[in-house]
């Protein structure tokens, strides 16, 4: 009797634990994704780098952290890499990206993909191309309840991008620099006649894109091995920011969600790779659906 | 005193002189209106003025100050504002947050005390606010408040931005085409706001008009512009009789016509 009761949960435990799973990976795209949406609130463009920003952060981390390298406390080593990494963003506007202000959008993507290979390369020749592992307070540790598994990370990740989306949005919606940032990105013209720095709230904007891949690298690190090609997780997390929409924060981090959780469902009870394919799949649903975005801003609409 | 000196101010696009050689003052309290012909250069003066365009040569004076070096995000905190031809809103947001920008150099609260909303900070936003409220009875935008730029009618566009620019609380107020596209009514809504702005608001306003209604009711003084060089300045039925600007007139007509 008892085996028979087992068996009747376990498809829906099972369900359970791949949500679960999902919402953790769906938050660590989500985080990617708000990365996009900043820089392309700031720069009108798209910078494909933010996949291998998230990987130098993580690295970085690493570097600081790991007890065969800096061997300084975990919190310590985190905060460090999002300082230098916002620094690095910060200095990537202000010394190439202004560069090209002006020139259409494509100057930005080709140029944002040659950083990307920079940075790969740095990432590389520092801390070479076989995986490594970043040590944290929390691996391997799991907590149950009620029959499901849940891995400490998984729900430190949930929690973090929780806490962290919260910041943002107050950042956005309650201080002056975020007003202001929020002003320049609906339109330049009329930030910098109000009195706006928009280059500089730009910049800044960089650095707290390169803050934020920070702590999504530092998420994905607690998950498992990192090596300096995991940036091209960034193409899926670009796929979430299109399907949120692009220009909104809320928006990235849904389509984050839905790519995670889909992901590891499609890949338990979907054929063959259509589990790899979902998050293009979803992006082109939503794109011929809405086009905008599930969270458009641009009103379709003309009078 | 002039509040503002514009003199010999040039900005050559390549071969193209837009604006060569213009030089006028505007006395505190004045109405000074700038006319011409399209592409007279007019839209570029305030250009040159809002720093969005580096002057080739000439200097420009407000207050006493040079402000010829100064930048485009400097220009609101000496206490100049303006409205675009084109209107320039922030379209996803409403009435109400556009004019709370204009705010924006008032305030000096920081970040932390922002995100922990501290006394100072209240004491702040009830004070801009107030300020706002003033600026929305004014231009009766009561209706308005809470409504998404992008849904609005033109007319109440146009007139969202002039209050944007009084809620910056400027000294002068650069209006590029306040009439364009307006009915007759809404254009004398308009004529009688400059009126309130000198008087009742102590300010002083350099326009940019096509109407020459709106510029006869208004201007204690007219400068017209043709390819962008001066061709008169004066009062405006002076500046209507000179032989110069009627020529410069026919000559557009005849194109508008055509």
């Amino acid at each position: 009797m008892q085996e028979g009761r087992d068996c009747a949960r376990a498809p829906l435990m099972e369900l359970m634990q791949l949500v679960i799973g999902g919402l953790a990976n769906g938050c660590i795209y989500g985080l990617v994704a708000l990365g996009f949406v900043l820089i392309y609130k700031a720069s009108e463009g798209v910078n494909f780098a933010q996949g291998d920003m998230m990987m130098l952060g993580a690295f970085i981390a690493l570097g600081l952290g790991n007890a065969d390298e800096l061997g300084l406390p975990f919190g310590i080593a985190v905060i460090g890499a999002m300082a230098i990494m916002f620094v690095l963003s910060w200095g990537v506007e202000r010394v190439v990206v202004r560069q090209i202000f002006g020139q259409p959008q494509f100057a930005l993507v080709i140029l944002t993909i040659a950083m990307g290979f920079v940075f790969r390369f740095v990432a590389g020749s520092i801390w070479g191309y076989s995986p490594l592992v970043l040590e944290t307070p929390f691996a391997g540790q799991n907590l149950r309840a009620g029959g499901i598994v849940v891995g400490l990370a998984d729900l430190v990740t949930i929690g973090v991008t929780i806490l962290l989306t919260l910041g943002l949005w107050a950042f956005f919606a309650f201080t002056r620099i975020g007003l202001a940032a929020q002003a320049a990105s609906q339109n330049q013209m009329a930030a910098y006649i109000v009195g706006v720095p928009v280059m500089r709230v730009n910049s800044l904007i960089w650095g707290l894109s390169g803050a934020v891949a920070t702590v999504a690298g530092v998420l994905y690190a607690t998950k498992g091995a990192i090596d300096p090609n995991i940036g091209l997780l960034g193409i899926k997390a670009f796929a979430a920011a299109v399907i949120g929409g692009l220009g909104s924060l809320p928006g990235a981090l849904l389509g984050g969600l839905i790519i995670g959780v889909v992901e590891p469902i499609a890949g338990r009870y979907a054929p063959g790779e259509l589990a790899k394919m979902s998050p293009y799949i979803i992006m082109l649903v939503v794109l011929v659906a809405r086009p905008g975005g599930l969270f458009a801003q641009i009103q379709m609409k003309k009078v | 005193m002039s509040l503002l000196e514009v003199k010999d101010l040039a900005v050559h696009f390549g071969g193209v002189k837009a604006v060569d050689g213009v030089s006028f003052d505007v006395s505190p309290g004045e109405v000074f209106a700038i006319i011409g012909p399209n592409g007279a250069g007019k839209s570029t003066i305030f250009n040159l003025i809002s720093r969005i365009y580096e002057p080739t040569r000439g200097t420009l004076r407000f207050d006493g100050k040079d402000i010829t070096g100064l930048k485009a995000h400097d220009i609101a905190r000496l206490g100049i504002a303006r409205t675009f031809q084109n209107i320039e809103l922030f379209d996803h947001s409403t009435v109400l947050d556009n004019l709370l920008m204009g705010r924006h150099t008032h305030r000096a609260t920081n970040f932390i005390q922002d995100i922990l909303f501290l006394p100072k900070v209240r004491r702040e936003e009830r004070a801009h606010r107030l300020r706002v409220e003033e600026v929305i009875e004014f231009l009766e935008l009561e209706a308005y408040r809470t409504k998404m730029i992008a849904g609005l009618p033109y007319g109440v566009r146009k007139v969202v931005e002039i209050g944007r620019a009084l809620a910056i609380g400027p000294k002068l107020i650069l209006l590029d085409e306040p009439a364009s596209g307006l009915s007759v009514e809404e254009t004398q809504d308009v004529a009688f706001w400059i009126e309130d702005m000198r008087r009742d608001m102590g300010l002083t306003v350099l326009m940019v008009e096509h109407d020459m209604s709106l510029v006869n009711q208004v201007s204690d003084r007219v400068l017209a512009v043709a390819n962008g060089k001066p061709l008169a300045m004066g009062t405006p039925s002076e500046v209507q009789a000179d032989p110069q600007v009627q020529a410069a007139y026919l000559g557009t007509a005849v194109e508008d016509a055509a």
